[in-house]
């Protein structure tokens, strides 16, 4: 009954998610329509602050960042990019597709397992042949931030743990789904969504010298149809209603 | 046609079908044209492009083996015995055809998902499927197999009772039947329904995604590798798609000459 629950709860996420799905009710006809492409791991934040964000309708979407950036350079029309990490918008910036871009909020990188029954209890025990592991693919923040601190490990460590990876995945959100269908051991992901599993993921800190802080950039599109609008919106993810919830969902201060 | 009222009507289908013919022409000749031909060729090289193309062939062909070796009889079955709950179970079987793929990527999972009791069992007698190649298999098998079956049932349909018969008077025994009269006489239907069923194989993306993953040389397949390269390297991405273009191509025309006549004849 509580997997019937948990699907069902899938499905009704996905329902009313990924492609750009309404979000705050289209109540006031005045209000600008906003078209905010985001990464993944700020799904749920996004969409508990969107129907308080006064100066625009949100239309969100959720995808893996780097996704998100090839779609600014093959000119879909997105008014605001908020990615995953400040490499892909400063690289739209310098490509003068994108307004300068600030820095909104960081979130951890951390391991995780299932809550019931996890072989992998340690950084450590990821290094044990036979463990699976499921990751962001290469060019996908979360995938870049893995493989980074990966690296700090040293060239074994490191090698012993990606020989283990058996699924590199296009967003954070299917590396989540994998650990909570006991696809896969383990997996790098951000301690917000751990957070957002409610109780079916554990996170398991990585320690500081590795670096796992992921900083997250949100910059105007160049060609945004609501430039005044979505100038709006990157402030309010710097200090506004959705700053406060990305907070609450467990990301950090920039 | 040659009236006034008729004259109009005649441009009024001309623009219809020139609209149509550039609205689905024109994305599949921007993926050859956007790049040079040798950059295509060249982004094949790269070893991650071939590992897809080779896993896609392999995957494919394994799903395809298993489709025709239990469909064909099953198929079969449908076709020449009459029995209460038939038309059921055709419609519970070609299902999955109209099935969006994330609901196929789910109900694999529920099915024979890693924390199910079948798949578990799967995994103690050795066999991997989440993560692993089997898995691509059967993702591809369930996707594809309707598109051979509804075919293959069709075609044994259309092969005329008394042939069997007469067969099986002459003292054939009922296999003997099946393998040299009724597989003979539908082969042009068989064939129609292997290539669709290869179509829609090779062009799988959201179940495979989602019940096997994506790795490089055991599950990412063409699709998914066209999808990793969107964003890092467009190019490769084109190149992999110009190929899938003219695989499907060649899997289109080789329907059309099977059931050339019949196909006209519509």
């Amino acid at each position: 009954m509580r997997r019937l629950l948990a699907l069902a709860g899938l499905l009704a996420l996905a329902g009313c998610g990924d492609d750009g799905s309404l979000a705050g009710g289209g109540a006031d006809e005045r209000k600008p329509k906003l078209v905010v492409s985001a990464a993944s791991s700020l799904k749920e934040a996004l969409l508990s602050c969107a129907k308080e964000f006064p100066d625009a309708t949100l239309r969100f979407q959720f995808a893996g960042s780097d996704e998100l950036a090839a779609q600014i350079r093959q000119g879909v029309p997105i008014d605001v990019l908020a990615a995953a990490n400040t490499k892909l918008p400063e690289a739209l910036a310098k490509e003068g597709k994108l307004e300068e871009p600030v820095v909104f909020a960081t979130n951890q990188l951390v391991l995780a397992v299932p809550s019931d029954g996890a072989k992998v209890d340690s950084l450590r025990a990821l290094e044990r042949p036979g463990v699976t592991l499921v990751v962001g693919a290469e060019g996908v923040p979360v995938g870049d931030y893995t493989r980074a601190v990966l690296e700090r490990l040293g060239s074994a460590r490191s090698k012993a743990v990606l020989a283990n990876v058996r699924s590199n995945e296009p967003d954070v959100k299917g590396i989540v789904g994998k650990l909570a269908q006991g696809a896969a051991d383990a997996g790098f992901v951000y301690a917000s969504d751990v957070k957002a599993a409610s109780g079916r993921l554990r996170a398991i800190e990585l320690p500081a010298e590795l670096e796992p802080t992921a900083t997250y950039g949100a910059g105007v599109v160049a060609a945004a149809k609501r430039p005044d609008a979505a100038e709006a919106f990157v402030d309010d993810l710097l200090a506004g209603g959705c700053h406060e919830a990305l907070l609450a969902a467990g990301f950090g201060e920039p | 046609m040659s009236t006034a009222a008729g004259g109009w009507f005649a441009v009024v289908l001309a623009v219809a079908l020139a609209a149509a013919l550039t609205f689905l022409t024109l994305p599949i000749v921007a993926i050859f044209a956007q790049q040079p031909p040798g950059d295509l060729i060249a982004a094949l090289g790269e070893e991650g492009a071939l590992d897809a193309l080779w896993l896609s062939l392999r995957a494919t062909s394994a799903a395809l083996a298993l489709i025709l070796l239990v469909g064909t009889p099953a198929a079969y079955a449908l076709a020449t015995r009459r029995f209460r709950g038939r038309a059921l179970l055709i419609t519970l079987i070609e299902l999955p055809l109209v099935l969006p793929p994330a609901v196929a990527g789910i109900a694999l999972l529920a099915a024979v998902g890693p924390s199910t009791l079948l798949g578990r069992a799967a995994q103690d007698a050795g066999l991997q499927l989440s993560l692993a190649m089997a898995g691509v298999v059967v993702a591809l098998t369930f996707v594809a197999a309707p598109f051979y079956l509804r075919q293959a049932i069709a075609a044994f349909g259309a092969v005329d009772p008394t042939l069997l018969d007469a067969s099986r008077t002459l003292g054939a025994a009922p296999a003997r039947t099946f393998w040299r009269v009724a597989v003979p006489t539908a082969l042009p239907g068989l064939v129609a329904g292997t290539a669709l069923a290869l179509g829609r194989a090779l062009g799988e993306f959201g179940a495979t995604l989602m019940f096997a993953g994506s790795f490089q040389g055991v599950t990412q397949t063409v699709p998914l590798a066209i999808y990793d390269r969107f964003a890092t390297d467009f190019t490769a991405a084109l190149a992999l798609s110009a190929v899938l273009v003219a695989v499907s191509a060649a899997i289109l025309l080789a329907v059309k000459l099977v059931r050339g006549p019949e196909v006209a004849a519509r």
